[in-house]
């Protein structure tokens, strides 16, 4: 089978676009990663398009209707958190199995504010608030507490990671924000659900992502090898079962479950990694998916952020781009801005915030219901 | 336009809340009979084994312990805050998960694997028909 590479990806600044659609949005990430590539739209032999909001109305070939209409086949996914890595990988698996030499995956997202989560169930009445609380940030709460738990887990180790990844992300031009928010700020915000603070959870914004994938022969043929990124695994699993998985969604089974699988395919392991982009969707997340990646042994995450392991200049710096909770989630589009962020730093042009050396990277992201989506990315040249 | 009939007697707020003619209520469970989880309300095919044909009905205890909690201070309009959204494992297999009251809602007064006692209040709610429903909740058991 071809290896695969990235040989074009970019992403817009998130933000929050009110008065522009969302084929719009996606469409401007389109043409931005086509130009890093320096191809055209004529080039593209499929595109993969993810998002969640509008799910069912043809995001994929609106955006085509923006950027030119070839006729080529248009695949709309959607996976919760995990969709823009799903539009992604449904592109990889194309090209691997020979399908296609060149596709270009699309994430894209407009997100209101305030709360997600807390539907309620069948029933007559609403259920959030009566049953306990369906909220994203409860249900990241129960995350953090099943941590605090076993391994005694602080709320200021928690805090710390929001600490961490607000400063990576005032190096961050494209992320939302770019402000600094010291320990006490972090702690004495609004609380939401116990461990998480306001500034502990991720910011819902507008913005989009996009990659061209190559095969090898492709990219040889159009010489495009020298700013290539080899995509050494794509892994997605679902949730297996596990006890309480239907009360409490699992995010660590389904985490470890594909990080075995990509370490497997890509044939090296977590120490062979010298940045990750991971789920930080809550600050309480990053701690446990520490774990679920290999980052550290089990029970050690807050050891991690305390010792400054996964900020810029560690052993292994984590959500360099500022994360999820400060860069912000537009969901479809996260699980492709990762890998332009990831890729950004093995092509070496990551500016302030670049990770020395980086030959390797990870990203991930999991979707509540479950999906998880890992990509091993290495620098070519 | 004709006024929809309200229930006599209090709704289940979820279909597993079962309220027996003349019995206390209860929360019934499936069982598999092959490899023995059980899981909240009907199912078919036992999702940890796969096992068809091997679900069966169970009442499900009324006691259990914390498995784990937290304190939700921001909610959507209208519910009224803060409360516990607690994780309990129930005494004899099943997981559920409820608002634990009767207790002051701090991080400090709560503490993991503390027993708790299922117990079946009204709802505080109705709905657009104005149907009062019968929840249940958890209480400290001691």
């Amino acid at each position: 089978m071809t290896e695969v590479y990235v040989v074009g990806v970019d992403m817009i600044k998130f933000g929050r676009f009110p008065d522009r659609s969302v084929p719009n949005i996606g469409a401007e990430a389109a043409l931005m990663a086509l130009d890093d590539a320096g191809l055209t739209i004529q080039d593209m032999q499929a595109l993969y398009c993810g998002n969640l909001g509008q799910a069912g109305a043809m995001v994929g070939q609106r955006v085509l209707q923006e950027i030119g209409q070839t006729g080529i086949p248009v695949v709309n996914v959607a996976n919760a958190c995990a969709t823009g890595a799903t539009a992604f990988r449904e592109g990889f698996m194309a090209i691997k199995a020979g399908v296609y030499d060149t596709v270009l995956a699309v994430g894209v997202e407009q997100m209101g504010k305030g709360l997600l989560g807390g539907g309620g169930g069948g029933s007559g009445i609403p259920t959030e608030g009566l049953l306990g609380s369906g909220t994203m940030p409860s249900v990241f709460a129960h995350v953090g507490m099943e941590h605090t738990r076993n391994y005694g887990t602080t709320f200021e180790q928690f805090a710390k990671v929001s600490v961490k990844n607000h400063h990576h992300s005032t190096l961050n031009p494209k992320a939302m924000y770019q402000i600094e928010t010291p320990l006490q700020e972090v702690m004495g915000a609004e609380m939401i659900s116990y461990p998480n603070t306001k500034l502990m959870c991720s910011v819902n914004v507008d913005g989009s992502a996009a990659a061209v994938l190559m095969s090898e022969k492709k990219v040889r043929e159009k010489g495009l090898m020298s700013r290539a990124v080899r995509v050494r695994a794509s892994a997605m699993t679902s949730d297996p079962y596990t006890p309480r998985n239907m009360v409490m969604p699992d995010f660590n089974a389904v985490t470890r479950l594909a990080a075995k699988a990509a370490y497997e395919q890509a044939g090296l392991g977590p120490e062979d990694v010298n940045l990750v982009e991971l789920h930080d969707c809550f600050a309480t997340a990053e701690i446990v998916h520490y774990e679920n990646l290999g980052l550290c042994a089990d029970g050690e995450g807050g050891r991690l952020i305390d010792e400054g392991v996964t900020a810029l200049g560690g052993k292994v710096p984590v959500n360099v781009s500022g994360g999820l909770l400060s860069k912000g989630h537009p969901l479809g589009a996260t699980g492709i801005a990762n890998i332009y962020e990831i890729t950004t730093h093995l092509r070496g042009e990551a500016g302030a915030r670049q990770v020395e050396g980086a030959r390797i990277g990870l990203t991930h992201v999991v979707g509540m219901g479950s999906a998880c989506a890992i990509h091993v990315l290495e620098k070519v040249n | 336009m004709p006024e929809a009939e309200v229930a006599a007697k209090p709704l289940p707020v979820v279909p597993y809340l079962k309220i027996p003619e003349g019995a206390d209520p209860y929360l019934e469970g499936y069982k598999c009979g092959a490899c023995g989880e059980v899981f909240l309300g009907e199912r078919l095919v036992c999702a940890a084994c796969g096992a068809r044909g091997k679900m069966a009905a169970t009442k499900l205890a009324d006691t259990g312990k914390l498995y784990n909690f937290t304190v939700v201070h921001r909610n959507f309009p209208g519910v009224p805050v803060p409360f516990i959204s607690a994780i309990v494992d129930l005494d004899g297999g099943g997981t559920l998960k409820g608002n634990l009251v009767d207790i002051v809602p701090s991080v400090e007064a709560i503490k993991f694997d503390m027993p708790v006692k299922v117990v079946f209040r009204d709802a505080g709610r109705k709905d657009k028909d104005g149907n009062s429903y019968l929840a249940y909740f958890f209480t400290p058991a001691n």
